[in-house]
């Protein structure tokens, strides 16, 4: 067993060897170095997200035209460490009437949420945690724990604008919920399988999934937007109206909890669009060398982060009716549509030439598209109309 | 004893009694947060039994949507977050053994029973149960009418309780 | 190896503690959270005699996803009714709730 060619099992069966010859028992040394490997899993999320730390602030300063952290260390890479030691020494604070308990363990569950993620995540073609044949599923139930936290740590504070962010969390979670399942139903479809695994293997065998749809991609990329609480969807945090929501109460190491499992959830949604439409860990070579393949994995992952990035700090929050009428009339709808028109075009040219097969899911997606906005340029042409008839009438 | 053993001994009793919480708890919320405890005690069960499907299922629609509207609908009734006097009402001796009643007749039932020490078969080598769920589902000489009257009773259920709560001005 | 009997009790003794909620609570929201308790008891008695009797006879499971949507949709018509009479009455304790008593 080469260690380059199969890292994790080659480690594995060293380590049960040293293990067995220390004189363990054989279950329980699987056992330990199960543990180890889970513990080695969340270390390596963990340290992605003390990056993205010095990732996230250096990428917001160039947008705004600043230079970022730059005094410690080369291009101040190393400021996420004074950085945390802040948060470690900070005055860790409890309002009078919290309810301790839930007030505590809501950041706990807040970051774990994001963490359970990562167990299902496939890494490389032979580095992942789990191969879930019900993964996509699994990843709708751990934001599950995502809500909870958010509501639980709203609720706790005892602090209405607490409560209200977390308010506006939950219904926006909720109800993006549904573009996001609708959307992963479309991997489903073309594989027949809920397995990450199995999906990145036909993306790489065939074809990556965002040239077949690309629509889907970009629902899928819109939904995770508004799942993160993100611009322009940050209704919950909204500075200027209820100063920061639901993690408002928090301070020290919690809050930093509640920013380090935010960032990694961004950074993992980036993860997932990259399993699920730009073929995973695929790359040249990555087959051969696990290793080549986690690092491809994490530069997809980073530019799906950079993305959502990008329109963070590009685009203005829109207002709550706004954001759940665009949920509900638009993006819904738009997901079911697509996802009709995928379960239809898929069987009709499965037998076909790839080429066909993939020109015509395109053009399918294009179409749709193409109907989507002028059916919204037809409406807005209407309600202008009907809003502005003196302006209208000015102009002549 | 083996570690299954160990985990259902662990998660029952963790269910039991974040179920006796559920009952008994003055604040609402907290007897929320209970039932989420016992539902995920649910979750970690099936995915004992080996049905993953439905131990995720139970997480997203339980925990995900059930809990949270549970959570939703105790502060929207807000004057009523702390029950300030007993939470049961005066009737709770006679209602304590009804419940054991119950409770007896069935565990003697249950003792009758003459498949009680079952144990289960190992499932078939690359036998995907999700796969055969969803063709069950779907198939119409198996539980396809089932599945969608259910799916008609949801949107009667989302249609009726819109009508109900919205404020009728 | 766990026989089934150890499920059975467990989702008898569930069953019965949801049975004793619903019957002692005052509070209208108590009592639907303790009918989770009783339908989840019934879940599990479902999801394993699936697993301990035939597993190609989805029977068991496909009951067990019937038994969720029918608690979705009773949580969400329980609980908007309970809304709407809090509304009114400005009341959620069912013992309140007297108007068809004698």
């Amino acid at each position: 067993m080469n260690f380059w060619s199969d890292p994790i099992n080659s480690v594995y069966e060293s380590w049960l060897l040293a293990f067995t010859g220390w004189g363990l028992d054989a279950t329980l040394s699987q056992v330990i170095i199960y543990i180890l490997g889970i513990l080695i899993l969340i270390t390596f999320a963990m340290v992605i997200d003390i990056l993205l730390v010095w990732v996230e602030r250096k990428v917001v300063a160039r947008f705004q035209g600043r230079l970022g952290p730059n005094r410690i260390g080369p291009f101040g890479l190393f400021q996420p460490i004074p950085d945390v030691i802040k948060l470690i020494i900070k005055e860790d604070t409890t309002p009078a009437n919290a309810d301790k308990f839930v007030y505590n363990l809501a950041p706990v569950l807040s970051l774990a949420s994001v963490l359970f993620l990562w167990a299902v995540v496939p890494l490389a073609v032979n580095i992942f945690g789990v191969d879930l044949n019900i993964a996509l599923l699994y990843m709708i139930a751990t934001g599950a724990f995502g809500t909870l936290s958010i509501i639980m740590a709203g609720w706790s504070s005892n602090n209405k604008y607490a409560l209200l962010g977390a308010y506006r969390q939950v219904a926006s979670m909720i109800s993006f919920e549904i573009p996001m399942v609708v959307s992963l139903l479309i991997p489903a479809i073309i594989t027949g399988t809920l397995s990450m695994k199995t999906i990145t293997e036909y993306q790489v065998n065939n074809f990556w999934f965002f040239l077949v749809s690309p629509l889907g991609a970009l629902l899928f990329l819109i939904a995770a937007i508004a799942e993160l609480g993100r611009s322009p969807f940050d209704l919950n945090e909204g500075e200027s109206e209820i100063v920061s929501g639901y993690h408002i109460e928090y301070s020290g190491m919690k809050f930093g909890l509640f920013y380090a499992g935010e960032m990694l959830h961004a950074f993992t949604f980036g993860g997932l669009l990259a399993v699920l439409f730009f073929g995973g860990w695929h790359g040249p070579f990555s087959s051969e060398f696990p290793l080549l393949g986690v690092l491809y994995f994490v530069a997809k992952a980073m530019f799906g982060y950079w993305i959502i990035m990008w329109i963070k700090y590009t685009v203005p929050r829109i207002r709550i009716d706004h954001m759940l009428l665009f949920n509900w009339k638009f993006l819904t709808p738009l997901a079911f549509a697509l996802l009709i028109v995928t379960a239809l075009v898929h069987p009709l040219l499965k037998d076909q030439p790839q080429w066909i097969y993939i020109l015509g899911m395109f053009l399918s997606n294009l179409l749709l598209g193409w109907v989507t906005i002028e059916i919204l340029r037809g409406r807005s042409a209407k309600e202008r109309a009907a809003v502005e008839p003196v302006a209208a009438v000015g102009h002549h | 004893m083996e570690p299954t053993q160990i985990i259902f001994l662990v998660t029952a009793i963790m269910m039991l009694s974040s179920a006796v919480m559920v009952v008994s708890s003055r604040h609402l919320v907290h007897a929320a947060l209970w039932l989420i405890v016992t539902l995920f005690g649910a979750a970690v069960l099936f995915a004992l039994l080996e049905a993953t499907f439905i131990a995720v299922i139970q997480v997203v629609v339980y925990i995900g949507a059930i809990a949270i509207m549970f959570i939703f609908a105790v502060m929207l009734t807000r004057r009523e977050l702390r029950d300030s006097a007993d939470p049961w009402n005066k009737g709770w001796p006679v209602a304590l053994a009804l419940t054991a009643v119950v409770a007896v007749t069935l565990g003697s039932f249950l003792l009758k029973w003459d498949g009680l020490l079952k144990t289960s078969q190992p499932m078939a080598e690359g036998y995907d149960s999700v796969a055969s769920l969803g063709t069950a589902l779907i198939s119409p000489d198996a539980f396809v009418l089932p599945f969608e009257v259910a799916s008609v009773l949801l949107l009667a259920a989302l249609l009726g309780s819109v009508y109900v709560a919205m404020n009728k001005k | 190896m766990i026989p089934i009997s150890w499920y059975l009790f467990l989702s008898a003794a569930l069953f019965s503690v949801g049975l004793f909620g619903v019957l002692v609570r005052k509070n209208a929201i108590a009592i639907l959270l303790s009918v989770e308790l009783m339908l989840n008891a019934v879940n599990i008695n479902l999801v394993s005699f699936w697993r301990y009797g035939n597993t190609a006879d989805m029977a068991g499971q496909v009951f067990s996803i019937i038994v969720f949507a029918v608690a979705a949709a009773e949580v969400a018509v329980g609980l908007s009714l309970v809304y709407s009479v809090y509304r009114r009455r400005n009341t959620v304790i069912a013992d309140e709730l007297d108007m068809m008593k004698w």
